[in-house]
This record gives structure tokens, sequence and C-alpha cells, in this order.
């Protein structure tokens, strides 16, 4: 069996004995090894914990209005019909121009009345399918159901809130939509 | 003094009052044993006492530990792919957090490393530490040092720059002259044929997975050696015995410190890695060098003619590595020592000696010190590229480079225009020609200052305009020297006109303030030009004329009117059937029309400028 070393004797495992040392130079000794071996693995750590944090400094790109479809193309029986969203990505150092960054359910209300719902579940953030037997939205992933207005139809339904609607704009026959993603899994809307 | 605890049953009894927290301790310590290993770490006996000749292991630890940690924060962000390492590498620099920090903090502590195992090397074969019996030790340290050097070689080309592409490529195509298996070898080692996307996956497999973990074992396995024959310690013993903690630890810290104290001075100085302009597999870079620790057998292999590369690549280096295996089966007499001793000294000085050769030679080359200042240049013009509002497209970064005027530019103007024409006197990449010019300096075309120069007496027929074709005692040259000089002051006026107007017809980005502020002057020209100053004798102006000898000014110096020029100055449009020895660089198919155009753009000063750059403009 070992022993540690005493404060004012140091011994090691071997046996050999060191000098006597005064207990408040030992303790300053080892006090300062810490402190200088600390202080030589600070720059790098922190340096690297700053770049591993560093995606909390990104924030989503908010709300963009982007031309998504012409009147014409939604069908005027007030069936949803999907489309992708597309507009300019920037992917850490990448800038895509014109790529696809979403998608929506369009639904006519009314000749020139359009509502757009995004198509990500409220829930777990999977992409919503239209029922068209059933006329209505479910989701997949753990069978959320939503009306076409994109309220929950199904109470046992896991989303916690309804689908999210995105206000939309027409200009001269073409549907312009403020696209935005929110949280998943929150019962209210909050932008991604 | 606390008991060590050792077995659960034994230990029970003889255990301290509890102090708060330390039954967890104990739970803990019964189960993994971690009092005895600490204890067996820290309490190391050190013979004669802590030496600063004895922190050389300590610190290439320590910096090791640095780069793994570095290395995992930058594998986070890295991705190999020949369309995305250096734009990674970029977005690490330049957009996140301290990444320029955390990059040059694993670009200098790997060249520390390189310094410390040397000194590491030193000192074992200094005091002795190879001898028997720490045979196996040494000649796993021999292995941890091969080991570290492949880190660095791997690591030199994850950037995917243009240093680091081609000063791999040429590492690796040594590795093909390798008797037998060598041309297998260097397919396996790049992932096929070529350099890609491969080449990095297999690059950074190896130098964040495969050695690093190796490395560790190694480490390990060095250490735990190293403890069971204990320390070689310097004779004579100068002070009593102490312990590895905190005596030798507090100095080893305070090196470890020292260390990264001037890691991040050169960090700072130099605001972290350099990272040069992306590879181009297009476009040698012909001041390619490995990293400097390498520079020694980079100039090495310079002594070997064609044909026996192999000796030097291969041959000598492996028999150096085996006199450095053989060291502790002969090192054990003192001759043997002395030998020993003499050799590594040989072999770092020789290896100093030829790195300043190397260093030398460079400096005294023009195209290389040019290269290398290009490299510069280009480096920070893809910064601005890459942060302007295009942005690096899905392509990679090199695909702004390539339709970059200012960039492709100068390269264009040296290979296909500075046979004949200059460029403020040179080449345009800087390089200064021995051979005196044969047609006109290009510098400043299509602005005021140029046409002048070329309606000023004193300069028409110098090397700068005309000197050195054959239109030197041409119709211009006659007109300009005889005419213009003698002109009265109100054709003077008149003239000036003229040079704006067609400077103006140009519409120069640099000249755009100028154009506007003179549209009098301007249009005063045009009408001085066709009815007063003679120029219409020769020349069309914004206007048919069957029996004009000389180019066709409308438009001259427009983006449309020089790559037209480039294209075909044989046109009738142009010089016709007098051209001058120019080629028609697009009927005879030497150019392509994407090039033609980034020439006439470079010539005009077109290219994209950051905001604050051209607002100052």
């Amino acid at each position: 069996m070992s022993h540690e070393p005493e404060p004012s004797h140091a011994h090691t495992h071997c046996g050999c004995a060191t000098t006597d040392r005064p207990g408040r130079r030992e303790f300053f000794k080892k006090t300062l090894t810490i402190v200088v071996g600390m202080a030589a693995i600070l720059a790098p750590i922190g340096v690297a914990i700053s770049v591993l944090l560093d995606p909390l400094r990104r924030s989503g790109k908010g709300e963009r209005l982007v031309r998504v479809a012409s009147l014409n193309a939604v069908p005027i029986d007030g069936t949803p019909r999907k489309f992708a969203v597309v507009a300019d990505r920037t992917d850490a150092w990448n800038k895509y121009p014109n790529t696809p960054i979403g998608a929506v359910y369009l639904r006519r209300t009314g000749d020139d009345k359009v509502e757009a719902l995004n198509v990500v579940c409220p829930h777990a953030g999977g992409f919503v399918d239209y029922n068209a037997a059933n006329k209505c939205f479910l989701c997949p992933l753990h069978n959320s159901e939503f009306s076409l207005d994109g309220t929950i139809l199904d109470p046992k339904s896991p989303a916690p809130r309804a689908m999210d609607s995105l206000k939309v704009e027409i200009r001269d026959g073409e549907i312009w939509v403020a696209f935005q993603n929110f949280r998943a899994g929150t019962r209210d809307k909050i932008p991604a | 003094m606390s008991q060590h605890p050792g077995p659960a049953h034994e230990n029970d009894t003889a255990k301290p009052p509890p102090v708060e927290g330390s039954r967890y301790f104990d739970w803990l310590d019964r189960r993994i044993g971690f009092r005895q290993m600490s204890r067996e770490a820290l309490f190391e006996n050190i013979p004669g006492g802590a030496r600063w000749r004895y922190i050389w292991g300590s610190t290439l630890t320590f910096t090791f530990l640095v780069q793994i940690i570095t290395g995992c924060a930058l594998w986070m962000a890295y991705s190999p792919s020949s369309q995305t390492a250096w734009e990674s590498v970029f977005y690490i620099q330049n957009h996140m957090a301290g990444g320029w920090v955390l990059r040059g903090i694993h670009h200098y502590v790997a060249q520390a490393m390189n310094i410390l195992l040397v000194l590491h090397l030193m000192q074992v074969v200094i005091d002795g530490a190879y001898k028997a019996p720490r045979e196996m030790n040494f000649w796993m340290g021999l292995v941890l040092l091969t080991l570290v050097l492949a880190l660095s070689l791997t690591g030199y080309l994850l950037p995917w720059d243009q240093k680091g592409y081609w000063a791999t490529k040429v590492a690796t195509n040594i590795a093909a002259i390798t008797p037998i298996v060598g041309p297998g070898l260097q397919k396996v080692i790049i992932g096929g044929a070529d350099y890609g996307h491969h080449t990095l996956t297999r690059f950074f497999a190896l130098h964040a997975g495969v050695i690093p973990f190796t490395c560790v074992a190694l480490i390990a396995w060095h250490v735990a050696l190293f403890r069971r024959h204990g320390i070689t310690a310097k004779k004579p013993l100068r002070k009593r015995d102490a312990t590895f903690w905190p005596d030798q630890l507090l100095m080893d810290a305070v090196a470890c410190l020292a260390i990264m104290g001037a890691v991040m001075v050169l960090v700072l100085m130099n605001h972290g890695a350099e990272l040069g302009p992306p590879a181009d597999p297009s476009d040698n870079f012909s001041a390619a060098r490995p990293e400097w620790y390498f520079l020694f057998l980079f100039q090495f292999l310079k002594y070997f003619p064609g044909g026996t590369e192999v000796f030097g690549a291969i041959v000598i280096p492996g028999v150096i590595m085996l006199v450095l295996f053989l060291m502790p089966l002969f090192g054990n007499s003192r001759r043997g020592h002395r030998f020993n001793v003499g050799f590594l000294c040989f072999l770092i000085a020789g290896a100093a000696v030829l790195t300043w050769l190397a260093i030398r030679e460079d400096r005294n080359r023009p195209e290389i010190v040019v290269a290398k200042q290009q490299a510069v240049e280009t480096a920070d013009r893809i910064k601005d590229l890459a942060n302007s509002p295009q942005g690096i497209p899905p392509t990679g970064a090199i695909t702004l480079l390539r339709t970059d005027p200012f960039t492709q530019g100068p390269k264009l103007f040296a290979k296909y225009c500075a046979s004949c024409h200059r460029f403020d006197g040179h080449d345009g990449t800087g390089l200064k020609l021995k051979d005196a010019p044969t047609a006109s300096d290009l510098k400043g075309f299509g602005s005021r200052e140029w046409v002048g120069g070329l309606l000023d007496p004193d300069q028409v027929s110098g090397a700068h305009y005309f000197g050195g074709t054959k239109f030197k005692n041409g119709k211009m040259v006659k007109f300009v020297t005889k005419k213009v000089r003698a002109f009265t002051p109100e054709q003077k006026a008149q003239l000036t006109n003229v040079l704006m107007a067609i400077s103006a017809e140009a519409g120069l980005k640099s000249q755009k303030q100028l154009d506007a502020a003179s549209t009098t002057q301007i249009e005063a020209g045009k009408v001085a030009f066709k009815d007063q100053i003679g120029c219409a004798e020769c020349h069309q102006f914004h206007s048919k004329d069957a029996d004009a000898s000389g180019p066709d000014l409308t438009g001259w110096g427009s983006r449309e009117w020089l790559t037209g020029m480039i294209s075909n100055p044989k046109s009738a449009r142009y010089y016709g059937d007098d051209n001058d020895r120019m080629p028609a660089f697009a009927e005879e198919k030497i150019l392509d029309a994407q090039s033609i155009a980034l020439l006439a753009d470079w010539l005009r000063g077109e290219w994209y400028q950051p905001a604050e750059v051209a607002g100052n403009q």
C-alpha cells in the first residue's frame, strides 16, 4: 500500500524521501503548477468551445415574401395543392440562388383569396401529406390529423398546435407567401 | 495522511472521518481505483531532482493534447471534398467565432511539435536514454516521430489551397517512385489516379482518425514503458530526489505555458494560419513548397538527377532511419554513443543547411518571389469575392477566381500578350522582362491619360506606344509629331476635347464621374474630331467612311470594341491588312470567348470591388 505525501514530508511510492518542505511552500508550488497548467491549456479549450458554440450566433432567415405560384395553378374547388417555395438560400459558406427552401399548401377560399399553410408538421417537423379521400391533412410520422384550414382534426393527434398558417398576398394574379419556418413541438408558434 | 484504499473489505475500517463528498470518491475509487492510478502517475521519483532538460516529453504530450482539442473543434466545421474543403476552412477562418484563432493554434502548435520532437530526440540520445533496457521505448519514439511527421504531411493538404495541393502532390508523386509498389501505393494514398474527393477523405481519415488513434495508443505505451524503466537521470545528480508532482510538473507546466505563449504571439501576429487561394489543378503554383520542416528534403532532392530520385527520396532517408533505429544496439559502448550523438548532430546540422539553402534559393528567384506575392494577392482577392453578395457558388470558390478579371487578366496577359506588350512596364503579373517591348504598354488603356500620351508628340513614337511596332514611322506618328506639334493654342484646346471624347467612348468605370462632368467638352471633341483637327482623315467616328484607313474609333476602348480587337485585329474595323503581328485570338482559336472577355475587362479595370474599396474610388 503506498502513501500520499504529507504536507510537510514529501514521499514517493518508491520510498525515496525528499527533503522536509515547509507546507506553505509545497502548497504554493502545487497551486502554481495547477494555475500555470490551466493557463497553458486555457486558450485552446476556450477557442474550441467558442467555435463549438458558434451555431448559437446564427438565427433563422425570418419571414421572406416569396412568389410561389400563379393564382390559376391553385384548384378553384378549394382542394389544397402543394408548391415548392423557391428562393435564395445560404448554407454556411455556399449561396444557392433560386433553390427550394421549403413547401406550402395553397388552398383557395374564394376567387382571389388563398390560404397558405407550411407543410411542416408542428409536432416533430415531418412533412404533412394531403389525404384526398378524407379531405384532410395527415402526418405520416405520428398520425396527426389536420383539417383543411390547418386546425387539429383529431384531438388525439400528438401535434401541439395547428399547422402554421402563412400570410398571403395576391399581386397581378401571382401568389406571394410570407414564408417562414416555426419551431416544432411547442404550443405557441415561435419563429425558428 | 490518508491511507491508500485497497480492496474494499480491508479499507473500510482504516478510513479517516468522512469528509463531505469523500464517500462518493471512495465509492468510485473502489470500482476504478483512480487514487492508485493518480498516485502512480504523479509520484514518480525524479533522481537528482526536477530539471529543465526533462521537460520535452511532457511538452510533446501537452502539444498533442492541444492538437486533439483544437482538431476536434476544427473537425466539427471541416468538410473534406474538393468543392468544400477550402470553402469550409475559409468559413472557419473568417466567419466562425474564434475560428481564425483555433486554426492558428492548430497550425503553429503542429510546427512546435516538430521542433519539440527534435529536442526530445536530442535529449534522449545525448543523455543516453535509448540504451538498454530502453531500446523498445526509443524505437517506439521513432515510430511516433514518423507518425507526427505524417500528421503534418496529411494536415498540409486539408485546406486544399494552392500551396498545400501542389506541395502534397509532389510528395505523393515521390511515393510513386518507390520500387515495385510505388504506383499502386500512390493510388491507394490519394484514392485514385488523380487528386480529388477521395484524396481528401483519405487524408482526413488518416489525419484525424488513423494516425492520432495510433499515436494515442503508442504514447500511452511509450509513457508506461518510460515509467517502468524510470527516468534516465543526468549525472552527476545535483540535488536530492524529487517527485514528478509537483516538482517536475511545475517546470513542465511553465514550459507548456511558454510554448502556448509563443504560439499565441505567432497566431496574433499573423492573424491565424495562412489560407492560400483555393487549389486549381489547371494552374500550377510554382512557389508551392512543403512546410519549412520538410524543406531540407525538398532541397535534398534537387541534387539527384533524373532517374536517381529514388536514392534521394527513399534510399538515403531509409538508411538514415535505419541508423537511428540501430542506435540502441551500438550505443552501449562509449565509442558507439559518441557516434550516435555525432550522427544526430550531423543530421540536424545537415537539415539546417539544406533548409537555409532552400530558402535562400527561393529568395533569389524573381519568379518565385512574384508567385508568392501573387498568391498573397489572390488569397486577399478570393476573400473579397467569397464575401461578395454573390457568395461562394456550389461549384466551389475556384469558380469565383476563374471568372474574375482581376485574377485571370494578369495571367492571361503574361501568357498571351506580354511577348510584345507591357502593362506598366511588366508582364501583367509584376515580372519585369529582359526583352524590350515591341508593342504598346496597355496600363490605363482607354483612359484620358493613355490617349493623352498617344497624342503627345514626345511620346507617340516611344516604346510606350508605337515605338516598337511597324507603325513607328506611320501616318499616326507623323501626324502627331509634325502636325500636332505645330498646333495653335486653339487647336490644342480642341485636341484636349478630342481626347476626352475618344476616352469617353471606352466608358471606363474609373472615369465615370470625369466623363459625366465633361459632357460639353466631349460633345465639342466629337465635332472637332470630324471637322477641325484632321482625325477623320483616317479614322471613322460615329459615321461611315469607306476611305478610312485607321481603326474605327466608334466605341473605342469599350468592352465590345476591345473584345472585337483581341478576337480579330485583322478585321476591317481595326487594322485590316495593316495589322502588325497581333494574332486573331478568337479567329485562330488561341483563346476562348470567356478568356478574351476576362482580358478585356481586366484591361478596362472592370471587376468586382468590395463596397468600401469601390466607395473610396
